[in-house]
C-alpha cells in the first residue's frame, strides 16, 4: 500500500478503518451455489453484521472478505483496492473464530504478541502493547497462562485483543459469541461493541441470532440462500421488513394473509388500514403483527384503526410479560404480548376478544419468492 | 490385590488368571528369541551356541576391529539418516496435504502411498532393482535411501495424520489473517503442535531403514553393503558369533528408539 497509513501506528495518526465495497460475488461448489450475486457497500468505521439462517452463506462471505475463500466472480474492495486475489496474510485484518483459535502452545502474552511479532515490533514495544491489551480486557494477571487454564469468556477476550493488538482496519467475527452462556454472552455484546467503538475499525459480525444482531449493530444484512435480502439498520429492520422472510426471521410476529386488490388490502373480507403503500396487487401478501404493538381491546376503549376479532386460545406468563392467543375466526393465530399490572385479571380461555392495531403497525409484505415460510408465533 | 469380590459383579484377579497365563506365554513367545541373542554375544565359543559356557567381549572386539563391518555400519547409518530425512518432511507435507483435501482424489493417494506397507517386501524389492537398473540407481546409497523411503513414509504418514487429528486447523488460519505467510503459519503454528507425531514418525523412519534386509539384499551390493546385508550373507556362510554382538547392539538402539517413540505419541501436548 503507499498510503502512510503504513507506519507503524505507535502515533495513533493512521486512520483507523477502511470501507468495504463487496459486487456481485458469486461462490458456487458444483451446481450449488453458497453465494448468489452478493453486492453491499460497508462504510468507514461501520458495524455491520450479517445475519441469516444456518446455511445461508454468512461464513462464506466472511471468509471471501478474509481471503479463504476466492469467489468465481466479483470484486471486494477495501477503500479503492482491490483484494479478491490478494492472499489472507496480506489483507490485514483481524479475525475471531467461533472457536477462538486460540494457540494452545504459547501463553495468552505469547498469543497477543504473534501478529506484532510477525511485523517485526521491536521486543519492548511488544511487551508494552501486550501489557496494555492485557489490561484493555482486565487479564493483567494472566499473560504467563497457559490458554486451558481460562474460562470461556477469558479465552474469548483474549481471542478478541488478538485480532485488534496490530490495529487490523478491518475485523471479521464469525460467530464469536455462540459458546458462552446466555449472561456472558450478553455482557461480551456489549464489550465487543464498545471496543469497536474504541478502536472504530470496520468491523463485520456474523451470528444467526437476530437479538444479538440487532443489539450490536449499526446496520444488519439479512442473508437467505446465498442473498442479500435486506439491508438496513436495525430498527428499520424490524419495523419495515422487506420480504415475509425477513419479518419473520426477524423479532417476534405473527403472520397472517392478506388480499391485496387495486391497492387495497384486506384481511378475511375485512378492509386494512396500513401506512405504508401495500404491493400493488398480489394475492399473496402478508399482514405481519409485532406482538408487542397489539391491544386486546377492553369495550369501552376507544376503536383502533384496525380491529380483528376472535377468541383467546392460551396465556403464557414469561414473568416481565404475559402472551395472550388469540385464535381469530378465520382460524388463524395472533400473538399479543402486555406487561400486566398486579391487580390485572387475565382474560379466560374462550373469551371473545377484539385485537386492535394501528395503521402504523400493520406492515405487509409480499410472500417470498420461493418457498413460503409460517411466521413463528 | 484384590482376593474376594467387592461387590457380586466384580471379577477377581483370581479369576482372569486364565488370561494372565496366556499373556505371559505370548510376551514370552515374542521376546524371548529377541533376547536370546544377548547371552550369546557374550560367548566366548567359536560357534554360536546356548547357553555360554564362558563369557567374554571377543564379538564385541570382532565388530569394533574389523574395517568391513564399520564401513557397512557407516552405510547403514548414513542411510538411515537421509532417509529419515525424506521420508519425514516428505511424510509430513504428504499428511498436511491430504489432510486438508477432503475429495475422493486425496483418498486414492493416501491409498496409493500407503501400499508398500501391504505389498510383500520381496516383491517390492524385486520391482525397485528392475526399476532401477536403467536408471542405475542400484548400489548407490541414492538408490538404497529412495527405497528406503518407500518403506518409512506409510510410517510418518500414519504417524503425523494421526497428529493432526487433533489439530484444529483454524489456528493456521488466524496465523494467517493476523499476517503469517502459509509456510510461516505451518512453521510457527502448526508445526510445534504436530510435533510429538512427527517426531515419532521420524524414528520409525529411521529404525525401518536401519533394520531392512530385503531390499538391501537385491539393491545394495559392493561398497553400499548396508549392515543387515552383510550380517545375513555371514550367516550363510559360516555362523559367526560377531553377528550376535552386532545384533544385541541393534537390538538395544532399536528398543531405545522405539521407547522415544512412544514417549513423543502418549505424552500430551502441552
Ligand atoms: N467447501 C464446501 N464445499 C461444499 N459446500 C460448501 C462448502 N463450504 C460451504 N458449503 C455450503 O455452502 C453453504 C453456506 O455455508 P456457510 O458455511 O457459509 O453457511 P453459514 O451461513 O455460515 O451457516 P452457519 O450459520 O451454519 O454457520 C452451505 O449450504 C454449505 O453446505
Ligand atoms: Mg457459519
Amino acid at each position: 500500500m503507499a498510503t502512510p497509513a503504513d507506519a507503524p501506528a505507535a502515533g495513533g495518526n493512521r486512520s483507523a478503518s477502511l470501507p468495504i465495497t463487496i459486487e456481485r460475488l458469486v461462490k458456487s461448489y458444483g451446481s450449488f451455489k453458497a453465494l448468489d450475486d452478493v453486492s453491499l457497500s460497508i462504510r468507514s468505521g461501520e458495524f455491520i453484521t450479517l445475519l441469516g439462517p444456518s446455511g445461508s452463506g454468512k461464513t462464506t462471505l466472511l471468509m471471501v472478505l478474509a481471503g479463504f475463500v476466492r469467489p468465481q466472480s466479483g470484486s471486494v474492495r477495501f477503500a479503492d483496492r482491490e483484494v479478491v486475489l490478494l492472499p489472507p496474510h496480506k489483507r490485514d485484518i483481524g479475525m475471531v473464530f467461533q472457536n477462538y483459535a486460540l494457540f494452545p502452545h504459547m501463553t495468552v502474552a505469547g498469543n497477543l504478541a504473534y501478529p506484532l511479532k510477525l511485523r517485526n515490533v521491536p521486543a519492548r514495544e511488544i511487551a508494552g502493547r501486550v501489557e496494555r491489551a492485557l489490561d484493555l480486557i482486565q487479564l493483567s494477571a494472566f499473560g504467563e497462562r497457559r490458554i486451558d487454564q481460562l474460562s470461556g469468556g477469558q479465552r474469548q477476550r483474549v481471542a478478541l485483543a488478538r485480532a485488534v493488538i496490530f490495529e487490523p482496519r478491518i475485523l471479521l467475527m464469525d460467530e464469536p459469541l455462540s459458546a458462552l452462556d446466555k449472561n456472558l454472552r450478553e455482557q461480551m455484546q456489549l464489550e465487543v461493541r464498545r471496543l469497536h467503538d474504541r478502536l472504530g475499525m470496520t468491523t463485520v459480525y456474523v451470528t444467526h441470532d437476530q437479538r444479538e444482531a440487532l443489539t450490536m449493530s449499526d446496520r444488519i444484512a439479512v442473508i437467505n440462500r446465498g442473498r442479500v435480502v435486506q439491508l438496513d439498520r436495525p430498527r428499520e429492520l424490524y419495523e419495515r421488513p422487506a420480504t415475509h422472510f425477513v419479518a419473520s426471521f426477524i423479532g417476534e410476529s405473527s403472520t397472517l394473509p392478506i388480499e391485496v386488490r387495486d391497492g387495497r388490502p384486506s384481511f378475511a373480507g375485512a378492509p386494512l388500514l396500513s401506512a405504508a403503500p401495500a404491493p400493488a396487487s398480489s394475492a399473496s401478501s402478508f399482514l405481519v403483527l409485532r406482538p408487542e404493538k397489539l391491544r386486546l381491546l377492553a369495550d369501552a376503549a376507544p376503536a383502533e384503526a384496525n380491529v380483528i376479532a376472535g377468541h383467546v386460545r392460551q396465556n403464557v406468563f414469561q414473568g416481565d410479560s404475559i402472551v395472550t392467543y388469540v385464535r381469530t375466526a378465520s382460524d388463524h393465530e395472533i400473538a399479543i404480548r402486555r406487561s400486566l399490572r398486579t391487580d390485572e385479571v387475565l382474560p379466560e380461555m374462550g373469551t371473545a376478544v377484539r385485537v386492535g392495531f394501528s395503521a402504523e403497525d400493520a406492515i405487509i409484505v409480499p410472500a417470498d419468492a420461493d418457498a413460503p415460510q409460517t411466521g413463528r408465533s | 490385590m484384590l482376593r474376594q469380590p467387592a461387590t457380586s459383579t466384580q471379577i477377581t484377579h483370581l479369576d482372569r488368571l486364565w488370561l494372565y497365563v496366556l499373556c505371559g506365554l505370548v510376551i514370552v513367545f515374542l521376546i524371548a528369541p529377541t533376547l536370546l541373542v544377548i547371552p550369546m554375544s557374550f560367548s566366548d565359543s567359536r560357534y554360536l551356541s546356548f547357553p555360554p559356557e564362558s563369557w567374554s567381549l571377543r564379538w564385541y572386539r570382532a565388530y569394533f576391529g574389523s574395517l568391513e563391518w564399520r564401513d557397512a555400519t557407516v552405510v547403514s547409518l548414513q542411510a538411515a539418516f537421509l532417509t529419515t530425512i525424506v521420508a519425514t518432511v516428505t511424510g509430513t507435507l504428504a499428511a498436511y496435504g491430504l489432510h486438508l483435501a477432503r475429495s475422493g482424489a486425496g483418498r486414492l493417494v493416501q491409498v496409493a502411498l500407503t501400499l508398500p506397507m501391504m505389498i510383500p517386501v520381496i516383491l517390492l524389492a524385486i520391482g525397485i532393482f528392475l526399476f532401477f537398473a536403467p536408471l542405475e540407481l542400484n548400489n548407490s546409497l541414492s538408490g538404497l535411501v529412495l527405497a528406503h523411503t518407500v518403506l518409512a513414509l506409510p510410517l510418518v504418514l500414519i504417524s503425523v495424520t494421526a497428529g493432526f487429528k487433533s489439530f484444529d486447523m483454524n489456528q493456521e488460519m488466524v496465523a494467517r489473517s493476523m499476517g503469517a505467510s502459509r509456510p510461516r503459519a505451518f512453521l510457527t503454528v502448526t508445526l510445534p503442535q504436530i510435533r510429538n507425531s512427527v517426531i515419532s514418525g521420524a524414528l520409525l523412519a529411521f529404525i525401518t531403514s536401519l533394520d531392512e534386509v530385503v531390499i538391501g539384499l537385491l539393491i545394495a551390493g559392493g561398497d553400499k553393503a548396508t549392515l543387515t546385508r552383510r550380517m545375513f550373507l555371514a550367516l550363510r556362510d559360516e555362523i559367526d558369533p560377531t553377528i550376535a554382538a552386532i545384533s544385541s547392539l541393534l537390538i538395544v538402539l532399536s528398543i531405545v528408539l522405539l521407547a522415544v517413540s512412544q514417549y513423543f505419541q502418549s505424552e500430551p501436548r502441552d
